[in-house]
């Protein structure tokens, strides 16, 4: 049973991905964001449901689609939408953009933009807790498209042969941009590619935040308990194109239609009120609460300074020497 | 002074920073067990154990993307790379994200990862086991690349590598691994800066700049400019990542005349950065134009006699630094 006050604080979270990336939408439209903008919208469920069943300071590590996961491992709105907007007090001082978000606070280390890219560092990252023999575990996230490039298959080979403590979370949304995961992969069903590494593998509905929520907990718990690693695949559509510049051309709208009629926030919304865990009202109020966020973000960014000049050759080397580039 | 040869001074450094640094671990093909195809690692297993001397998987881009990973969460990988000839393999994971993840994420993170990578020609390895790829590394940012040429400087420069913050490609010739040297005592700490290059033979009359195995062949190459009456000035720049220009302008600066002496291939080479640097720097200075020794532009022959035209020796090193003195 997922607390009352978390399922709302789960609700909050989705809805804040959702407007939030609206406005990033917007902003990108009004040429206020540059280069590759990968929406999250209709994914929203995943990120929240599978990073709320984590501690603080279990590592994340992403793919390029990586605004749902930052806002849901807690970073900070404000430099969120600062680093889209190319700014000096952005996550990442404005020199990572849409696609490189990273947050050491929260043990989030970033959105790679290689498919697959990510998927031994995660080990990496494994292969540090168990060195140190401490209860931390690693969530990766990546996409369908991921699992069949070479270095997805050596971090899970790696994982399980070490036995690290990782789960590796595919969210599958059945396109790798315009192609389709049966058009691309030997096994589309992803969660059984675990069979091939001699790992558990799970399927959840990805649109259902608390069923993701629930899987995720036990999974957490057998990989924190020392079971080695884990696959999760949670089916999942994203409602735009593959990002800000892609029509979508290549989907049937029924196809759209269909999977916009599982939204995972209107469901959660029905579940709260079903539950006496939400009035209408309420619900309204967590519109509003959100719409105060979104703003505040947009004007945070709109109002911080581009990077100076300066910035351009800082931040490369912690050491640096007489023969660097402007030392 | 007593002597040790490459590989075990390697050993002893790599034994040294474990004993000192609990964070810091060794993985790689054939490290533990076996103790290194090139015996650099031997002895490590015995003292330290599988947890922190790993064997890996012939998997080149898992074993650099893992260390990447304990590094961002703060051990101190130093991943062997059975040869440089496999850094390729592993591309994605050195350039696009050991070298990339500290700058893109705004300095949220430290990368104290020292990759070491044996290569190099001219034991009849073929086309694909011959590289002297250097120069790719240093082309892109991020990384720093070290190439030492005696045992004290691998010991001296591995240490410093390990214990520098940043990420470190350091570059080990395979013919050098069994050449002897003078290396201070074990009780003696042994730790060189990066970014000093050091002069191996003091001279007026050319400046010969090199590192890794060149810088042999140059040394070989002073001798027999001597023997005609030219003083060359031997600079091993020891790291090309952070890269001493103080010492190797103000040595051409000196001499007024400079050969470039790399195992890698000519165009677009090192040398021709470290030759355009001088020419931008010290052009009216100059007695002659910089002059390159490289490696053919082809992919390294089988045959013997075509590999040793295909790789830079100390004679050509002669030719090219005549051409510019007499």
């Amino acid at each position: 049973m997922i607390a009352p006050t978390d399922q709302v604080k789960m609700y909050k979270l989705m809805v804040l991905i959702r407007r939030i990336e609206e406005r990033v939408a917007e902003s990108y439209g009004e040429g206020k964001i540059g280069g590759f903008t990968h929406l999250y919208i209709g994914q929203e469920a995943v990120a929240v449901g599978a990073i709320s069943a984590l501690n603080h300071d279990d590592y994340v590590i992403d793919t390029y689609r990586d605004h749902g996961h930052f806002l849901a491992r807690g970073g900070d709105p404000r430099k969120f939408m600062a680093e889209l907007f190319g700014k000096a007090t952005g996550i990442c001082q404005g020199k990572g953009g849409s696609m490189h978000l990273a947050d050491a606070e929260h043990y989030f280390y970033g959105g790679t933009g290689i498919v697959g890219g990510s998927i031994p560092i995660a080990a990496g990252l494994g292969l540090a807790c168990a060195y140190r023999g401490d209860d931390r575990i690693v969530m990766a996230f990546f996409g369908d498209g991921a699992t069949n490039q070479g270095v997805w298959h050596e971090g899970l080979n790696f994982a399980e042969l070490w036995n690290l403590p990782v789960i590796f979370l595919c969210e599958n949304n059945f396109y790798g941009i315009g192609t389709g995961v049966n058009v691309s992969s030997s096994l589309s069903e992803v969660h059984k590619k675990a069979n091939g590494y001699g790992m558990p593998g799970y399927l959840v509905n990805g649109m259902d935040v608390l069923e993701v929520r629930k899987t995720c907990e036990e999974v957490v718990k057998l990989v924190r308990g020392g079971s080695g690693p884990a696959l999760i695949e949670a089916r999942t559509y994203r409602y735009q194109g593959h990002s800000m510049t892609d029509p979508g051309r290549y989907r049937a709208k029924a196809e759209e239609d269909l999977w916009r009629k599982r939204d995972p926030i209107p469901r959660l919304a029905k579940h709260l009120r079903a539950q006496g865990i939400c009035d209408d009202a309420r619900l309204e109020e967590i519109e509003h609460e959100v719409e105060d966020v979104c703003e505040d973000a947009v004007q945070f960014a709109l109002d911080s300074p581009d990077p100076a000049p300066e910035a351009l050759y800082e931040g490369m080397f912690k050491e640096r020497f007489a023969g660097d580039p402007h030392a | 002074m007593r002597e040790l040869r490459v590989y075990e001074a390697i050993a002893e450094a790599l034994a040294e920073e474990m004993r000192r640094d609990e964070a810091v671990f060794v993985m790689g093909e054939d490290v533990g067990l076996f103790g290194g195809t090139f015996r650099a690692t031997e002895g490590l297993m015995a003292e330290f154990g599988s947890r922190r001397v790993r064997d890996t998987p012939i998997a080149e881009a898992g074993i650099v993307g893992l260390a990447l990973g304990a590094a961002l969460a703060g051990l101190r990988p130093v991943p062997e790379l059975m040869t440089m000839n496999f850094a390729i393999v592993a591309m994605d994971q050195i350039i696009n994200h050991v070298a990339k993840m500290t700058y893109m994420f705004g300095g949220q993170f430290d990368l104290p990862i020292t990759i070491r990578a044996p290569g190099g020609g001219g034991t009849q390895k073929g086309a694909q086991h011959s590289h002297s790829i250097e120069s790719w590394f240093v082309n892109a940012p991020g990384l720093r690349v070290v190439a030492p040429s005696t045992p004290a400087d691998f010991k001296g420069l591995l240490k410093t590598s390990i214990r520098n913050d940043d990420p470190v490609l350091f570059v080990e010739h395979e013919l050098l691994y069994s050449m002897k040297g003078p290396v201070p005592d074990e009780d003696e700490e042994l730790l060189i800066p990066l970014g000093r290059a050091e002069t191996r033979r003091a001279g007026g009359d050319i400046t010969l700049v090199a590192w890794s195995r060149m810088v042999h062949e140059s040394l070989k190459a002073a001798e027999q400019l001597a023997a005609e009456g030219i003083e060359a000035e031997v600079i091993d720049v020891r790291t090309l990542d952070p890269f001493d220009w103080d010492a190797v302008l103000g040595s051409v600066a000196r001499t007024r005349r400079c050969v470039v002496a790399e195992e890698g291939w000519r165009t677009i080479g090192v040398g021709a950065e470290i030759g355009s640097r001088i020419h931008e720097t010290l052009f009216y200075e100059l007695d002659a134009p910089v002059q390159r020794v490289a490696a053919a532009d082809v992919p390294t022959p089988y045959a013997k006699g075509l590999e040793q035209a295909a790789l830079p020796d100390a004679d050509d090193i002669v030719r090219a630094a005549l051409k510019i003195t007499t």
